[in-house]
């Protein structure tokens, strides 16, 4: 009988309480520099796309949602030739992100995607493509692999050294 | 002439009062849960109201093939009309009353019986399972609880001495009955949010188990007037509990005496939303053990001492 009555008042406190309502499309809601929306396609430091078509965020996608087309430029190097993302398909689970070796592809905090047409959710090379870095600054995935496709000399990376000559018997 | 504005403007205010709960209780229940609740639809969300109206009204109104359809469609009607009729005898202030009946009381609880019609065949026309549980449960227990609102109110009968509302009312100038008659004032609560059947008492609706109870089958319009009657009995509980223990329009001559009844009633509609809030719906079974062996010993108990009471009083 008491704990009624006590639930009665501890609900009747509750007018008093912090509203838990955001409001939404009057008041944004904060969102974490990680939250995971709207997906895009970075540059790197030097303004070249760093997607290099290696598939694996399109392997990665557990709803398949992901479509590109590889291609090669004049130096040998890899880019998709298109780069398809069906957002109404999407989970945004993040996992194309965690798997790609060049933080090309990016969640980024901006869930507000609603269409009236549901092409509209496919988005295509030029929607996805952004002019800056995104969320990680100054990596160029050229500049650490050993291979040369024309941003950097042989040898000439971060953490890497000269080759070495092994007919020369002096070294 | 003065007899059919008193009739209209009843009509009116009930109505008005009964629609407007709908936006009331949703804004409430917010409050009492940290939200905002309907704040959309104009200022403060008040147009809500003739929102959900427009809709309900172009809702389409689906009659199930396999219900029995004269009953079917008389079931709403019963319930809007027993709880009209029972605002005919509540005098919202000294003279603002429909009609001054000398067994006023009697009629409400007739009439809350015949309530019981609307809800039992609403359910037994539908030719449903879940409706029929719905209604069978709504019997039992606006049965069981029918006895212990009668009962609840024999204390106010013996110290008013009379069944009209109006000599109840006059009989509490000196003090309301409140502070004499406080368990017939818990327990005619009690009873009537089990009559209105609001949570927790809800159990012939009962969501979790039985859909939506004894109106599972009905839609649209039908369905407003089950949702409409239900905020109706609300108000009529609400008004009852403050004419009978909380001296009706009686109070402080600053304000005018209808605006204290007023006053007095949607404190009490305000309560039965709070509890809605607060409260678990209790077992079938709790709820019938409740009743019988515990509120109608009590209830039998508050008349015994109120008699014992009046009587000794009377032979000083
Ligand atoms: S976030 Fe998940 S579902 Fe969306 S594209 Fe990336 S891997 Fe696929
Ligand atoms: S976005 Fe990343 S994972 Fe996907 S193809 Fe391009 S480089 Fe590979």
């Amino acid at each position: 009988m008491l704990s009624i009555l006590r639930s009665i008042w501890y609900t009747f406190l509750h007018a008093f309480h912090k509203r838990e309502t955001q409001g939404y499309p009057e008041k944004l809601p904060y969102l974490p520099p990680r939250y995971r929306g709207r997906i895009i396609l970075s540059r790197d430091s030097d303004g070249n796309e760093r997607c290099v078509a290696c598939n694996l965020c399109a392997a990665v996608c557990p709803v398949d949602c992901i479509a590109l087309q590889a291609a090669n430029d004049e130096n040998g190097r890899r880019y998709p030739e298109f780069f398809r993302i069906n957002f109404s398909r999407c989970i945004y689970c993040g996992f194309c992100e965690e798997a790609c070796p060049t933080y090309a592809i990016q969640l980024i905090p901006d869930f507000e995607m609603g269409e009236y047409d549901r092409q509209n959710m496919v988005y295509e090379k030029e929607h996805l493509l952004i002019s800056g870095e995104g969320k990680y600054h100054g990596y160029n995935f050229y500049n650490v692999a050993g291979v040369d496709m024309g941003v950097k000399g042989t040898g000439k990376g971060e953490n890497e050294e000269a080759p070495v000559d092994l007919k020369n018997l002096i070294h | 002439m003065k007899f059919v504005f008193i009739i209209a403007g009843v009509l009116i205010s009930v109505l008005t009062i009964a629609a407007g709960l709908i936006y009331v209780e949703r804004r409430l229940l917010a409050l009492f849960q940290d939200r905002l609740g309907p704040n959309r639809v104009g200022p403060f969300g008040l147009l809500q109201v003739i929102a959900d109206m427009i809709k309900i009204f172009f809702k389409e109104d689906w009659i199930p093939p396999f219900a029995d359809k004269a009953v079917f469609v008389m079931a709403p009607g019963i319930l809007i009309a027993t709880i009209l009729l029972t605002f005919a005898v509540i005098p919202f202030a000294d003279n603002f009353i429909v009609l001054d009946s000398n067994i006023g009381l009697l009629f409400f609880l007739g009439n809350s019986s015949l309530g019981v019609y609307s809800i039992v065949l609403g359910g037994w026309a539908s030719n449903n399972k879940y409706s029929l549980l719905g209604s069978i449960r709504a019997s039992a227990q606006m049965l069981t609880y029918e006895v212990f609102m009668g009962l609840s109110l024999v204390g106010v009968i013996m110290m008013a001495d009379s069944f009209s509302l109006r000599d109840i009312v006059e009989a509490q100038r000196g003090g309301w009955f409140v502070i004499p008659q406080f368990v017939g004032f818990v327990i005619f609560f009690i009873a009537g949010i089990a009559e209105t059947h609001r949570t927790p008492f809800d159990i012939p609706e009962a969501d979790g188990e039985l859909v939506a109870g004894y109106h599972s089958e009905y839609s649209g319009m039908k369905f407003g007037m089950f949702f409409v009657g239900e905020y109706m009995g609300v108000t009529l509980i609400s008004a009852l509990i403050a004419t009978l223990f909380f001296g009706g329009w009686l109070g402080p001559s600053f304000l005018p005496p209808a605006f204290w009844f007023f006053l007095k009633t949607a404190f009490f509609i305000c309560m039965f939303i709070l509890i809605r809030a607060s409260l678990p719906r209790p077992r079938y079974d709790q709820l019938m053990e409740l009743g019988w062996k515990v509120l109608l010993p009590l209830v039998l108990l508050n008349i015994l001492i109120t008699g014992g009471v009046l009587i000794y009083t009377h032979s000083l």
